[in-house]
C-alpha cells in the first residue's frame, strides 16, 4: 500500500509566467475546488514536497532557481509543468532571453496545457502525477542488482534476435 | 501492588494508544477547520497518511546531528507522558517537557538556513511564554491537594477546577501556543506555504519530520491529560466529564484557531504573561491564604 498517493504535498513555483495560471493553481484551494480532499497540501518548502508545480517558461534567470528547487526535492519527486508557457515556451518562446518549456531545465513528467490552465485540468494533471509518482517509488523500493536483472531479462527476446541474426551470417 | 501494576498498564497503554488518538485527534482538527471554511477537507485519516508517507520519504539531513536531536525531542515527550500516564510527579512532567522542548530547539539551530534560525528563536520565546503558567498549575495542583502526586490529585475529594479556575483559564490560554494554533502558531504553524511561521521545520524533512509529527501527537495527548486533572475527582463518573471536558477545549482552541489572526511575538508574551500574573498569580494566593 502506497502512502504517498494518498498525501501529495506540492511545492509550487512561477517561472516567467504571466501570473494567469498561478491564480488557477491558487484557485484550486479555495472552497470550491477544495484540494485538500485529496490529501494534497501546497507547501512552500521543497524539502517537504512531493510534487514541483512549475507555471511559466524557463529563462536564463531562472534557469539555476529552478535547478535548485528541482534538487532540494527528495525522492521520489515528480515535476508537472502547468500551462503552455511550461510546455513549450508559449508566446515568449521567440524572446532572446528564453530557453523554452520547463523540460529545458528538469526533467516533467506530466504536462498541463492551457492558457491559463483551468483548475480541473491542473487537478487531473496532478492526479496523472500522482500515477508517476507511485511508480517512481516502486522503482526506489527495488534493489539495483534486481534491477538490472529486469533489465536482462526486459531485453532477452531482443538478444535472441540478434544471435540468430549472428548465426545466420 | 496492584495499584504499581494498573500504573504500567496505563504507562504501556500511553506508549501505544496516545500517537492513535493524537493522530485521529489531528484528522478531526483538519476535518472541522475544513468545515469552518465551508470546504470538504481532508480524511480523518490523513495525518496518518502523510506520516507512513514522509517516513518513506528519501532521508536527507544539512547536519545529522539534526536527527539525534529530534530523536531526543520524541524521546523526552513520550518519557514525560510516562511519568503523567504511570500517576507520577506533575513537577517532573513539567521538567522533562522542558527538556523537550530544549531539543527540538537545538535541533532547529543545528542547521544555518536562516529561517531554521528564526524559527528556533520563535520557538525559544513560546517557551518562555508558556512555562511560568506550566509550573504555577504545577503549584496550584500542590497548594489544593497538598501533594505532586498525580495519583494524590486524581483522587482528591472535590473537583479541583472549582479551587483553581484562574489557572485552568492560564493553561487553556498557553495550551493554544502548545497545540501550535492561531493567534500563537509562531514557530510551527499548522498552515503551509508559510516560510517563517514553519520555520523550526525548514530545514527538516522525510523520516525525522515523520517523528515530529509523532512527538506533536504524543504531547497533544498528555497536555489534554493536565485538562483531565482539573475535572477528574474520586467521584466514580467524573473521568467521563473529563474526558468531554478535554474534547471541548481541543474543539473550542480549533475555533479560536479558525476565527484569530497570528499576533507578533512581542504581543504574544506580554498577553501570555499578563494573563499567567493575573488569573494564575491571584489564584494561587488564593490557594495559599484563603483556604
Amino acid at each position: 500500500m502506497s502512502y504517498i498517493k494518498k498525501s501529495p504535498w506540492l511545492v509550487h513555483y512561477d517561472g516567467s509566467s504571466c501570473n494567469g495560471c498561478d491564480i488557477e493553481v491558487l484557485a484550486c484551494l479555495t472552497p470550491l475546488y477544495d484540494v485538500e480532499r485529496f490529501g494534497i497540501v501546497n507547501t512552500g518548502n521543497p524539502k517537504h514536497a512531493d510534487i514541483f508545480l512549475v507555471t511559466g517558461g524557463v529563462n536564463t534567470q531562472n534557469l539555476p532557481v529552478v535547478k535548485q528547487i528541482y534538487e532540494q526535492m527528495a525522492e521520489p519527486k515528480v515535476v508537472i509543468a502547468v500551462g503552455t508557457c511550461a510546455c513549450s515556451g508559449g508566446v515568449f518562446h521567440d524572446c532572446y532571453n528564453m530557453l523554452g518549456g520547463m523540460d529545458k531545465a528538469i526533467p516533467v513528467d506530466v504536462y498541463v496545457p492551457g492558457c491559463a490552465a483551468r483548475p480541473e485540468a491542473i487537478i487531473d494533471g496532478v492526479v496523472k502525477g500522482l500515477a508517476v509518482l507511485e511508480e517512481k517509488q516502486k522503482a526506489l523500493a527495488v534493489p539495483v542488482r534486481e534491477k538490472q536483472a529486469l533489465r536482462e531479462k526486459e531485453l532477452e527476446p531482443e538478444m535472441a534476435i540478434s544471435k540468430s541474426q549472428e548465426a545466420g551470417k | 501492588m496492584s495499584e504499581m501494576v494498573l500504573n504500567i498498564i496505563s504507562g504501556i497503554a500511553y506508549l501505544i494508544l496516545a500517537p492513535v488518538i493524537g493522530g485521529l485527534l489531528a484528522g478531526l482538527d483538519r476535518k472541522i477547520s475544513a468545515r469552518m471554511q465551508r470546504r470538504v477537507g481532508p480524511p480523518v485519516l490523513q495525518p496518518f497518511y502523510d506520516f507512513f508517507k514522509l517516513w518513506d520519504k528519501q532521508p536527507i539531513a544539512v547536519n545529522e546531528a539534526q536527527r539525534f536531536y529530534v530523536f531526543g525531542f520524541l524521546l523526552f515527550v513520550i518519557i514525560s507522558g510516562l511519568f503523567f500516564f504511570t500517576h507520577g510527579d506533575i513537577l517532573l512532567v513539567v521538567f522533562t517537557l522542558t527538556m523537550a522542548s530544549v531539543c527540538f530547539i537545538v535541533a532547529a539551530y543545528s542547521s544555518n538556513s536562516p529561517y531554521s534560525q528564526v524559527g528556533a528563536e520563535r520557538e525559544l520565546v513560546q517557551t518562555m511564554a508558556y512555562e511560568p503558567m506550566l509550573l504555577l498549575m504545577a503549584l496550584g495542583f500542590y497548594l489544593k491537594c497538598g501533594s505532586f502526586s498525580i495519583d494524590t490529585i486524581l483522587k482528591a475529594p472535590s473537583m479541583n477546577f472549582i479551587y483553581m479556575p484562574g489557572i485552568f483559564v492560564g493553561l487553556s490560554f498557553i495550551l493554544l501556543i502548545k497545540f501550535r494554533k492561531s493567534p500563537f502558531d509562531l514557530s510551527m504553524s499548522h498552515e503551509v506555504h508559510q516560510e517563517l511561521i514553519r520555520g523550526v521545520i525548514t530545514e527538516i524533512s522525510g523520516r525525522t519530520l515523520a517523528m515530529i509529527e509523532l512527538a506533536h501527537w504524543y504531547e497533544n495527548v498528555f497536555l489534554l491529560g493536565f485538562v483531565y486533572l482539573f475535572f477528574a475527582w474520586s467521584a466514580p463518573w467524573s473521568p467521563a466529564l473529563a474526558v468531554l471536558m478535554c474534547l471541548f477545549t481541543y474543539f473550542s482552541d480549533v475555533l479560536v484557531d479558525n476565527c484569530c489572526s497570528r499576533v507578533k511575538w512581542e504581543q504574544m508574551l506580554s498577553s501570555t504573561w499578563l494573563v499567567t500574573l493575573v488569573a494564575g498569580f491571584v489564584n494561587i494566593m488564593f490557594l495559599m491564604y484563603m483556604r
